[in-house]
């Protein structure tokens, strides 16, 4: 039986390079990620550095995973729109974007999501106004601080775009 | 034709990785044979990448065989016709640029 254990974390969304570059480390020290949900990630023994690790926001189709499958990458599984897969790094580099196009694209989807989930806390937030629906409103108003984050690192790349790719 | 297509550089290493049929990683891996190690394809950036190119009509995907569970691609005329006009494009600029920096070089 292998050694295992279960991280409690919670990362901002606009930090998400941060959360991957923490997954990272943890398979450097010998910690692979198998399995996450809300708030919490769990890690089995691996040897130090024996996998790659990558997040991104996508509606994970069966077609994607035996697409990346096929590149060696495994999926782990998600946590709302966020999926998280791995590779090991014998067999080679692992990327999931590889130009500001698709980053571009990426960082969207990432808004899309936020801002359904803003959308729905601030109708949740007027309706809800006499009871709790205040917590709506906190959420949609950290909802709006994250979508401005995000669109912040678009408008960073998007500036780039016009000169390289 | 449409107007003037200028691709970006991963969708013209796609394309060209895509004369012979190939499926996804073989793309990937192709794609870095032929530029010398110079461009990687991400996973996302290719999928997302091979998706556009088939509605775009510039590649096809083939009928998957039985057993295999990994789609193959190939080229359409439309594609070959875009590579063309790029690889045309590109021959252009290389030759405007070596005319300008002639006393550079």
């Amino acid at each position: 039986m292998k050694e295992t254990k279960t991280v409690f974390r919670l990362f901002f969304v606009w930090s998400f390079e941060k959360e991957e570059a923490w997954l990272n480390t943890m398979a450097e020290q010998g910690w692979a990620l198998d399995g996450v949900g809300f708030g919490y990630y769990h890690f089995t023994r691996c040897e130090p550095g024996e996998y790659t690790v990558r997040s991104e926001t996508r509606n994970v189709s069966s077609d994607y995973v035996s697409f990346l499958e096929e590149t060696g990458a495994e999926y782990i599984g998600h946590v709302f729109q966020w999926a998280y897969f791995r590779k090991k790094t014998e067999l080679g580099q692992f990327d999931l974007y590889s130009d500001l196009d698709s980053r571009i694209a990426h960082l969207k989807r990432i808004n899309g999501v936020l801002y359904a989930a803003a959308f729905v806390n601030l109708f949740l937030g007027i309706v809800n106004r006499k009871g709790l629906g205040w917590i709506n409103l906190l959420c949609f108003a950290m909802l709006t601080y994250a979508i401005g984050r995000i669109h912040g690192k678009e408008e960073t790349l998007e500036k780039d775009r016009q000169l390289r790719e | 034709m449409q107007e003037n297509i200028v691709l970006t550089e991963a969708a013209y290493y796609i394309l060209l990785s895509l004369y012979t049929p190939q499926h996804g990683y073989g793309i990937m891996q192709r794609a870095e044979a032929l530029s010398g190690g110079r461009v990687r394809l991400a996973a996302g950036t290719l999928y997302g990448a091979l998706n556009s190119m088939c509605e775009k009509d510039w590649i096809i995907p083939l009928p998957v065989e039985n057993g295999d569970r990994k789609k193959n691609y190939r080229l359409t005329e439309k594609g070959l016709q875009i590579l063309k006009n790029e690889l045309e494009r590109l021959r252009h600029m290389v030759a405007e640029g070596d005319g300008v920096l002639k006393e550079e070089l």
